[in-house]
């Protein structure tokens, strides 16, 4: 039986990791941690409300012997918030986290951590497929590619000092899907889908479906290591605009981040790590997760195709997902009420 | 879930340990195939249908598309055979299956050599072939996308690696890099220092032979009378210069026309490595050995065609 620590439960990677165990019935007991309220409608997965740097962390791995750790707290948007809150999340929050997993007598046995290929940025000078073991060819220059260089250090540290704990880091190429929000999948929901004159990079995906089945994966055939997630197959940025129906308008090639400032004030950022991203592009090579087993549902092309036809059932229906809100009272019931009757235990 | 693994048992020696872990690993497996597994979504069957791919472009992972490739051949093709009339020899060395390293003497403000080539291979073997540059050209804009459909790949050992050994293709190379273009009229046919060997490295690891190549008539099709360091330090590009072409044609068409001279190729023999492939190291003072032969290969060939040559416009 497994008994999982998951943080970042608010998020939209840690609420359907929490959902996709929940369904197993291995998995003895399921925390979520998180600085908000979950977004998804949980059954059985304990929330348990922290500040963004995990303090009460160590408390909490102790009282509740977890053996696993799914660490899907990262943030790889720098949209999403002030680079303050980022830097406290990704790389105090890692820190925290593992100093807590770390601590002697401590029960974990098993981590993964849901890194990005942002790790290795992009560059002119990179190859066109990014081996788990090419390093990156040039310093960091982005908010997020420095706080993930940061975040992988301590994950490495971690592994050199516990090395009877099964250790995992996924690093996922740009993700599309159905559901998901990122700069890119603004950028392709705009009117027309914003590149830089002159360039035409090469792109990866991954549905956020191979997402969770790889989180799941390498859980269950406990596969420690370093392990590249995306889709087979690269294209160019023209011709992810093609499959979605769109032009392109070029931007200057210097000075980008100026003409999307009005997108900022509509709601639709594109972040500077996706700017860069415009001009060379990245291609991570896939083949490491699949020589373990793993079987990708969707390749580039593919997670483009389920992304355009998801943004057209939104145009016409609106938005498909049911809005739930968290009742802390409500779910308070449900699990720890006498009153309910629960077959998980019987 | 399967009990997990003892770590002992995985470093250790003892054979009852080994078969335990194997064990494991069996349950491991009957858990995935008993459904019992945390994936929630079922694995596709073996030897399902390869997953669907709806591509819109012809576009390799490499940049590569043969569209717009075939597209440059016929707007090329007036070029090689009416304006530098490109003849070859020994055309037939060029393997027709199999990865082969062309490694070739470089030359001209605007190196004719490399579309030459390229060009004359794709139309008589209908091969395709990737050409490893210098990774200024990725940086330019328009340029880059045009040269990366058209087949030019950035020069990285692992790029070269992926398309000699596991891809099996074609991969031209220019050893002396910006250095060949670069060198002034009166240094025309000196073939400058050949890199730091990695051409060999790479061929050594992927298992594949070099092919050298000798080409007369380029050096004359642009020559470079005058350099600036200053502007080129400014713009940053290897060498600013100033080319004969651009006091003939003046200097907008000078600067992109090239001279009608006689271009002629010359393939040399395949040079085999005979150590295994896939090795971390090779031995230095073999890389740079190998690589001065090369290189001294092509320049006599160079100067035997030099010494058959009447004419730089009749060849």
């Amino acid at each position: 039986m497994r008994r999982v620590l998951i943080t970042g439960l608010a998020t939209f990677w840690g609420g359907l990791v929490a959902k996709a165990m929940e369904a197993d019935p291995t998995v003895d007991v399921i925390i979520g941690l998180d600085t908000r309220e979950p977004e998804v409608e949980l059954e059985r997965t304990e929330y348990v409300r922290t500040d963004e740097n995990y303090s009460i962390l160590s408390r909490i791995v102790k009282a509740t012997q977890v053996d696993t750790i799914v660490h899907t707290f990262l943030v790889v948007d720098s949209t999403q918030m002030r680079a303050k809150t980022m830097h406290e999340i990704n790389v105090i929050g890692t820190m925290n986290l593992f100093a807590a997993a770390g601590a002697t007598g401590s029960s974990v046995r098993e981590v993964v951590v849901k890194s990005s290929s942002y790790i290795y940025g992009t560059a002119k000078q990179d190859p066109v497929w990014f081996t788990e073991e090419i390093p990156r060819s040039h310093p960091p220059k982005e908010r997020v590619e420095r706080s993930l260089e940061a975040v992988e250090g301590y994950v490495r540290d971690f592994a050199v000092d516990n090395p009877h704990v099964n250790v995992t880091m996924l690093r996922f190429s740009n993700v599309l899907g159905p559901d998901i929000v990122t700069s890119i999948s603004r950028a392709l929901e705009l009117p027309m889908v914003p590149k830089l004159a002159g360039f035409d990079p090469r792109f990866q995906f991954v549905h956020e479906e191979d997402v969770i089945r790889s989180i799941l994966f390498v859980l269950d055939n406990h596969l420690p290591g370093i392990y590249n997630v995306a889709g087979d197959g690269l294209l160019p940025w023209t011709e992810v605009a093609k499959l979605c129906g769109k032009r392109t308008v070029p931007l200057p090639t210097y000075g980008a981040q100026y003409t999307t400032l009005p997108l900022n004030w509509i709601g639709k950022p594109i972040g500077e790590e996706m700017l860069a991203l415009l001009k060379f592009g990245r291609g991570i090579d896939n083949r490491r997760l699949k020589e373990a087993g793993f079987q990708y549902n969707y390749t580039s092309a593919g997670t483009v195709k389920a992304f355009v036809e998801a943004m057209r059932l939104r145009s016409t229906v609106g938005t498909t997902t049911p809005t739930y809100r968290y009742e802390r009272d409500v779910e308070q019931f449900f699990r720890h009420s006498p009153a309910v009757v629960r077959e998980l235990e019987n | 879930m399967a009990p997990r693994p003892d770590r002992t048992a995985k470093s250790g020696q003892d054979a009852t340990a080994a078969a335990e872990a194997l064990k494991h690993l069996q349950a491991v497996d009957d858990d995935l195939t008993a459904g019992r597994s945390l994936v929630p979504v079922a694995h596709p069957p073996a030897g399902a249908p390869p997953l669907h791919d709806p591509r819109m472009s012809d576009v390799d992972e490499w940049g590569r598309s043969e569209h717009m490739r075939s597209i440059a051949r016929r707007a090329f093709d007036p070029m090689y055979s009416k304006w530098f009339r490109v003849e070859w020899e020994g055309l037939e060395k060029i393997p027709t299956d199999g990865g082969a390293l062309l490694v070739a003497n470089h030359a001209a403000a605007i190196p004719s050599d490399a579309p030459v080539i390229m060009h004359g291979i794709e139309k008589e073997l209908q091969r395709p072939v990737y050409g490893l540059a210098d990774q200024l050209f990725k940086s330019l804009p328009f340029v880059g996308v045009l040269w990366s459909r058209g087949g030019g790949v950035v020069a990285h050992p692992d790029n070269a690696y992926r398309l000699l050994r596991e891809q099996k293709q074609l991969v031209l190379v220019f050893p002396e890099g910006s250095k060949g273009p670069g060198k002034l009229y009166s240094q025309r046919y000196r073939l400058r220092r050949f890199g730091r060997g990695g051409f060999i490295e790479n061929a050594m690891r992927a298992g594949v032979p070099v092919v050298p190549i000798a080409v007369v008539g380029a050096e004359e099709s642009m020559p470079i009378i005058y350099k600036n360091t200053t502007l080129a330090k400014l713009t940053g590009i290897p060498y600013f210069p100033v080319t004969a072409n651009q006091i003939v044609f003046g200097p907008f068409l000078g600067t992109v026309l090239h001279f009608p001279v006689k271009m002629r190729l010359k393939v040399l023999d395949p040079v085999h490595f005979d150590v295994p492939p896939d090795q971390d190291r090779y031995s230095k003072s073999r890389i740079m050995d190998e690589s001065e032969q090369i290189r001294e290969l092509i320049q006599s060939a160079l100067y035997e065609m030099l010494r058959d040559r009447k004419s730089v416009w009749f060849g």
